[in-house]
């Protein structure tokens, strides 16, 4: 039996200082009022972060964290990463799922916080009996797939229960959108937490989930748990992530005008076909997988066989396929051909690179260059919509960094278009836009946001079905769905459960787990933790009256017609306001 | 009598149902550990999933090398029962099993399927499948055997 915790109010948190080279085991109250997750992360980063200090600063720690509920129920399989972010100077949170979940449960923790920097380039060994800090100096400038190879021998032991979390050449390279990658096919994409662990000298974080845990004594555990799983597996609720899966969206996003085309300059092109998701699963789907612990199996892996010899000699590359990475270096980028989709999603994955924004990055650079800002003496290849072998290798040159112009973009489109001009056109809502131009509620959520992601908030399904202008209908409606969000993120739970796990079950789900107090005040503990957040991003620098959308949105049509500017620009200043109000210092007691 | 086989690995996920059913239902455990059937990749979550469980020799090896007789064959079929009081937590039936089928926990005391079936309802592709002992089937199906038209 592993070290457990006995006490479920407090939180087992292994904190590890890569300078000293030394762990230290906290027990950590607070589980009543934060739950886990979201919540957890948020508590840790109160206890241990810096916020006045830069996110590369080696005090700053780096956060992965998971909920009362995780392993012990299906689909509750992520993980919450907690950072100062590069991106944009904020407390900031990825999230992820892969192995890493199960393997911090099994490995005997709720939460694993890194700390200081390594002397040399590094990989922590975390497992329920196992501390180790390796030497792997010889792992600099490795890819992301090169490393996870190497990283099964060098840390060898647990093979299908170990999580090995690493980063590519961006993340040393400090690109602020480097992203961790999980597992081979899942990421803690957005936001640049591959840059903090690249800051920290930490190539790679090996989770082992080597321990045993006691069942949980409740007698309906058993019966609950099948009837969620009968739930998830056999209704035709999950049908949609496991049939074709996201890229499901690229057809009715294309009919609806809200698929972003050649950096938005349009929102739909009768070239859709060649890359909805019935066109990659027809064409390119090899298998799917699952983060351990769901059975929904939503990870689509397709395949690129590349001939790179004219005497028919090939290399496979699998690559895992969702709609925001297909939508990044596909429509976004003017590619058309799902092959060349998946080699250029491939080759920003090696990097280590968020590819959303890479993507979107790369589709500012392409207007620039059209617009005469930038030539080929800043991008080394012209970059033009649809040709696909020049932004392969522009996904290299972001990576590492190779010249000035793309240490720029690998900043994110908006700092390089304050070098080199065209703001104007630079999709950028907080971050890198994600793959839907559904209009204003969309738009002025992303902006604001607590993470800038498309699942802070159901804004995109909203735009899909609304066509009425209430500026305080939408943003109550933001903000309602964000702290049912919050609920899940603090579990955790993956957000394709959000059907499955309701309020009442969620309830269920806690009593079970022997926290029937935290699921009696379970709305409180969620409002607290949501805020507890956003009092982190501002504390770190966040005005959300300060966010602007750039002039590109409010040029283009969607379903409804032009985007009405003036409207959109309420509902920005509406929901910054009521942010703001969430964010707003505790009272004093 | 039946025993458990994973007939159809080529459709596996890595999602750890069986598992994690395992060690809940059989083994009264929390943990992908303590369970008769356990996941690895085979190489990395690119290459694919095996499914790590007793394929019931007969005669077993594991209870040929038990000095106690708690690790005992069933009746028929292949495969072992274990019986706790018995075990002196040895490993040496972990140490005879040719394909690491016995997971020995913390405390040494051996996890192996008992062929029950119970996880096999958790597997959302139908990997798995209990099959009459008495027609003993290959230990895969999929990439090796041809349906009768």
């Amino acid at each position: 039996m592993s070290p457990t915790n006995n006490d479920k109010t407090l939180f087992r948190v292994l904190v590890y200082d890569l300078s000293a080279r030394r762990g230290d085991i906290a027990l950590v109250p607070g589980r009543g009022e934060v739950i886990g997750g979201s919540g957890l992360a948020a508590l840790l980063y109160e206890k241990y972060g810096l916020p006045g200090a830069a996110p590369f600063d080696p005090g700053q720690p780096l956060i992965f964290a998971i909920g009362p509920a995780t392993g012990y129920f299906p689909l509750m399989s992520k993980t919450v990463c907690g950072f100062k972010s590069p991106y944009n100077g904020n407390y900031a949170e990825s999230h992820a799922g892969g192995r890493s979940a199960l393997a911090l449960r099994f490995a005997g923790f709720d939460a694993l916080v890194l700390t200081g920097r390594a002397e040399r380039l590094s990989t922590l060994v975390v497992g329920s009996r196992r501390i180790e800090l390796l030497d792997v100096h010889y792992l600099r400038g490795a890819d992301v797939f090169t490393t996870g190879k190497l990283l099964r021998k060098i840390a060898a032991g647990a093979s299908g229960h170990r999580s090995i979390l690493r980063i590519g050449p961006a993340g040393e390279n400090g690109s602020a959108y480097a992203c961790i990658n999980v597992d081979t096919y899942r990421h803690f994409g957005r936001l640049g937490a591959g840059a903090v662990m690249g800051a920290k000298n930490c190539k790679a974080l090996v989770v082992m989930g080597d321990g045993d845990l006691p069942l949980p004594e409740d007698k309906a555990y058993p019966k609950l748990f099948k009837d969620i799983h009968e739930k998830v597996t056999s209704s035709g609720m999950m049908e949609k992530y496991h049939d074709l899966g996201t890229p499901a969206n690229v057809l009715p996003l294309n009919a609806l005008k809200s698929l972003p085309w050649r950096n938005l300059s349009a929102t739909s092109d009768p070239e859709a076909d060649k890359i909805s998701g019935e066109a990659f699963a027809e064409k390119l789907l090899m298998h799917n997988a699952a983060c351990a612990g769901c059975p929904v199996g939503c990870i689509h892996v397709g395949m690129v066989r590349e001939m790179f010899s004219s005497s028919h000699r090939f290399a496979i590359h699998q690559v895992a396929y969702d709609h925001e990475p297909n939508f990044a270096v596909g429509p976004m980028l003017g590619v058309t051909d799902p092959s060349e989709v998946l080699a250029i999603n491939d080759m920003a994955d090696r990097q280590g690179l968020d590819v959303i924004s890479a993507g979107v990055a790369l589709a500012w650079a392409v207007e620039a260059t059209q617009k005469g800002l930038v030539s080929e003496k800043e991008t080394e290849v012209k970059l033009a919509f649809g040709d696909a072998a020049a932004f392969k290798r522009a996904m290299w040159l972001i990576g590492h960094k190779a010249n000035d112009f793309y240490a720029a973009l690998g900043q994110g489109a908006l700092v390089a278009a304050k070098a080199y001009g065209g703001e104007d056109f630079a999709c950028v809502l907080g971050q890198e836009m994600a793959g839907y131009a559904t209009g204003e509620t969309y738009f002025a959520s992303q902006t604001v946001s607590f993470r800038h992601s498309h699942l802070d908030t159901g804004a995109y399904s909203y735009d899909q079905k609304h066509k009425e202008k209430d500026v305080e209908k939408v943003v109550r409606f933001l903000v309602d769905d964000e702290r049912e969000r919050v609920l899940l993120t603090c579990l955790v739970a993956c957000l394709f459960a959000r059907e499955v796990y309701k309020p009442d079950v969620v309830a269920q789900v806690l009593t079970c787990l022997g926290l029937p107090e935290l699921a009696a005040g379970i709305d409180a503990a969620a409002e607290n933790a949501r805020r507890a957040r956003w009092r982190l991003k501002m504390a770190t620098g966040y005005d959300p009256r300060a966010t602007r959308i750039p002039k590109r949105f409010a040029e283009i049509e969607t379903w409804k017609g032009p985007v009405d500017a003036a409207y959109m620009e309420a509902l920005r200043a509406g929901y910054a306001e009521a942010v703001l109000s969430l964010g707003s210092p505790r009272p004093a007691v | 009598m039946k025993v458990h086989r994973a007939l159809r690995m080529e459709r596996c996920i890595g999602c750890h149902s069986c598992s994690l059913a395992c060690a809940r239902l059989v083994y009264k455990s929390f943990s992908w550990n303590t369970a008769g059937i356990r996941i690895r990749s085979t190489g990395g979550v690119s290459s694919g999933f095996q499914a790590v469980l007793c394929l019931a020799c007969d005669p077993a090896p594991c209870a040929a090398a038990c000095p106690t007789g708690a690790m005992a064959p069933r009746k028929s079929g292949g495969g072992v029962l274990l019986k706790k009081s018995l075990c002196v937590q040895c490993g040496k039936c972990a140490a005879a099993c040719p394909v690491e089928a016995i997971n020995l926990d913390a405390g040494g005391n051996p996890n192996v399927c008992v062929h029950c079936g119970q996880c096999i309802p958790f597997c959302p592709h139908d990997c798995l499948e209990l099959v009459e002992a008495a027609a003993p089937a290959a230990p895969c199906l999929e990439s090796c055997h041809v349906a009768d038209k």
